[in-house]
């Protein structure tokens, strides 16, 4: 795709018309991130996270690969081996903190990118199949944070391990095989640790696929905006680069320096301190809790805490925790309003941001809570509202809601309706 | 259409379902909330708040007070306990000389094997060795301790929440029970072979009192040696140990954040100069 306006990548010198001619890798990183992608001008600081979530995954494949160097997956050693990272490596403490960390701000703002993405419903034609790419990339992330945790070998490690995979044992009658299947025994041992190790190495690469589809899909639209409106003409519109390379540049900066702060700082303030006891299936950590960025999920697993009919409580709780975010899949199709962007959405942004946000932050708070009263109840209203939210409310307030006018054109929204206003240099009629 | 419409039905019927399930659940946890009494939690003590030298972004290490930790360790809780992940070696970071940790690490038995008969046998430490463990296997351990196994302490602040604070606290924390806590929960009362301590999260642990006395250890620098001084330098020790890269991480912090917020102050600029020309002028 593109827009009839988009620059067209020329090549400089003899070397560079050799690579256009042969391979014109230039040509694809010129379309795809440079002067040749034209991209709203409007975009706001919520369109950097994807950026951002590129660069973290780039961060974790590096300081992974080379924890990999000196890690070893097996259960006599694993935890000695991060401590050998920690204390002999030579910066070594350095790699493991910024991979620990890295995790956390990948999903810091991979969750910004996703609620962005909820607020300006960038899910909706012709964007279905970023979204479904996006989701997919989501539970890939969170596949893979799972199993690296489990690898230092600690009490958490060895913990949630036996809990995530005790899931599956909630499913009726195959369960237990399963749950042994997926183990290789009868509790995390050796042979978790490994296929652990081994498939926590291989699915950021599976991730890596699924970002350039994502982007590739990304490019077949163009990017969405917040006001919602499909771009009209040259004047919607700035090239990448300069205009979002600098901006995106800007927006890492800021990133960094929240990351390093954490690296640097407080490297341990993410993580649990019951990690740094070794792995001991003889005693069982008085609060099991997954890391931070699971714990809206917990949260709704934890909350079935009664049989209903003839299913157990177990079982409810897995199929609303997997169905929580399966659930993203179809909201393409439930949410059927004309209008995307949620600022001239009326209804649709009094249940963002009193109703999903609210419920978001109980649910956060009370995954990382001991199973206890009132963290208990409180769940279960924020679990009730959750599912409410998005099969029941969205799919109605499309129907009912009125939506405030829209700009005529992207334009028009950031200059306001006098033509005459100062366009630069990228100016072209107005329309 | 009406496949799109059938989606949408099929959701509001499964949102309805979860919610209404999920609301039973919670119905009922009410219920039984209203109605029942839960266990009251034992009230234990948050640590007891210590300034300590390596504190803060711009925290070093307070070498004689890493020395007087050592000699704790040293008299002290080496007996029971082991420091597994730190190597005679490491000494040379905390101030010592080669000479020291030579004669240190060989005035310390390590396992070893006769080179004539190939049995197990003790030899005197190199500087390449690590801690030696106290018992030869958590069997022996957990005989010697009545079924407790003293964990290895190489990384306790770390495994514990705010744990520099937490060690030294619980140190010099042992005290007799008060008579409105037993009032209140009779189960507080240590049973045989426990010692009552307000930091420990069950109140009572098996560790006896380990440091009793002042002047239990004779401090090389002359600093008075009383429980709270031993249980504070043990505890500066044991963050060392845990985490020998501390100070060296704060230190790096410092020129990484100077040069990114110097990076990010261009960025900004760079990005308002590049915008300025298609930015609308205000009015």
């Amino acid at each position: 795709m593109s827009f009839p306006w988009a620059k067209e990548y020329t090549p400089a010198n003899g070397f560079t018309k050799f690579l256009d001619e042969k391979l014109p890798l230039p040509r694809l990183v010129y379309n795809a991130v440079g002067a040749g992608y034209p991209v709203p001008r409007n975009l706001s600081y919520f369109w950097n996270f994807g950026v951002l979530a590129g660069f973290f995954l780039v961060l974790q494949i590096v300081t992974g690969i080379i924890l990999a160097m000196h890690y070893a997956a097996n259960a006599q050693v694993a935890f000695a081996t991060t401590e050998h990272i920690m204390r002999n490596v030579n910066w070594g403490w350095l790699m493991r903190y910024a991979h620990a960390n890295g995790a956390s701000f990948f999903f810091i703002v991979v969750y910004l990118h996703i609620f962005r993405g909820f607020y300006y419903s960038s899910y909706k034609a012709p964007r279905e199949m970023i979204w479904l790419l996006g989701v997919t990339i989501f539970l890939l992330m969170m596949a893979t944070a799972f199993m690296g945790y489990v690898l230092p070998w600690g009490q958490m490690s060895f913990w949630g391990a036996k809990v995530i995979t005790g899931l599956f044992g909630a499913i009726p009658l195959v369960g237990e095989p399963i749950q042994i299947w997926l183990l290789g025994g009868y509790a995390p041992d050796n042979a978790a640790l490994n296929r652990f190790f081994s498939l926590h190495f291989l699915l950021p690469f599976v991730t890596a696929g699924c970002v350039i589809l994502h982007i590739w899909a990304l490019h077949i639209p163009g990017s969405s905006n917040p006001t919602g409106v499909e771009i009209k003409s040259e004047s919607d519109t700035l090239p990448f680069h300069p205009y979002y390379t600098v901006k995106d540049g800007f927006g890492l900066g800021v990133a960094l320096i929240l990351f390093m702060t954490m690296v640097f700082f407080l490297p341990n303030a993410l993580g649990h301190p019951d990690n740094y006891i070794e792995a001991n299936p003889l005693s069982t950590p008085a609060h099991i809790v997954p890391e931070w960025y699971f714990w809206p999920f917990y949260a709704i697993l934890r909350a079935f805490t009664v049989d209903f009919l003839f299913i157990p409580a177990k079982l409810l709780g897995v199929i609303a925790m997997f169905g929580s975010i399966l659930l993203w899949f179809i909201l393409p199709w439930l949410d059927r309003s004309p209008v995307r962007s949620g600022h001239y959405r009326p209804l649709f942004r009094k249940f963002f941001w009193f109703g999903l946000i609210p419920a978001m932050i109980v649910l956060f708070i009370c995954g990382g809570a001991p199973a206890e009263e009132p963290y208990v109840m409180l769940s279960q209203l924020a679990t009730a509202y959750y599912f409410l939210h998005f099969l029941v409310i969205l799919p109605i307030v499309g129907q009912i809601e009125k939506p405030e006018p829209l700009p005529y054109s992207i334009t028009e929204a950031v200059l306001g309706s006098d033509k005459k206003a100062v366009l630069g240099e990228n100016a072209s009629p107005a329309v | 259409m009406t496949k799109l419409l059938s989606i949408r039905l099929v959701a509001i019927l499964a949102g309805l379902g979860f919610a209404l399930v999920a609301l039973y659940s919670f119905v009922v946890g009410a219920f039984a909330f209203l109605t029942e009494e839960t266990a009251p939690h034992l009230p234990y003590e948050e640590p007891r708040d210590f300034a300590f030298s390596f504190d803060g972004p711009a925290g070093k290490w307070d070498v004689q007070q890493l020395q007087r930790g050592l000699k704790v360790y040293d008299e002290v809780c080496s007996a029971c306990h082991s420091l597994k992940y730190v190597a005679f070696r490491n000494l040379s970071q905390i101030g010592y000389d080669e000479g020291q940790v030579k004669a240190y690490a060989a005035s310390k038995q390590v396992p070893g094997i006769d080179p004539n008969t190939g049995e197990a046998t003790t030899r005197p430490g190199l500087p390449t060795d690590y801690f030696p463990s106290p018992y030869p296997n958590a069997v022996a351990a957990a005989a010697a301790n009545n079924n407790a196994i003293p964990p290895d302490l190489s990384l306790i602040t770390k495994a514990r929440g705010d744990g520099t604070n937490y060690v030294a606290s619980l140190l010099a924390g042992y005290q007799e029970p008060s008579a409105e806590l037993l009032a209140e929960h009779p189960e507080a009362a240590p049973s045989p072979g426990l010692y009552h301590n307000p930091y420990f999260p069950n109140l009572n642990l098996a560790m006896a009192p380990p440091l009793t006395s002042t002047g239990q250890v004779t401090y090389d620098d002359g600093t008075e040696a009383t429980i709270e001084q031993m249980s504070i330098d043990v505890a500066a020790f044991l963050t060392w140990t845990a985490e020998p890269t501390l100070v060296q991480r704060k230190q790096t912090g410092w020129p990484v954040l100077i040069f990114l917020l110097f990076a990010t102050v261009l960025a900004y600029l760079s990005k308002n100069q590049i915008w300025a020309a298609v930015k609308p002028k205000k009015k």
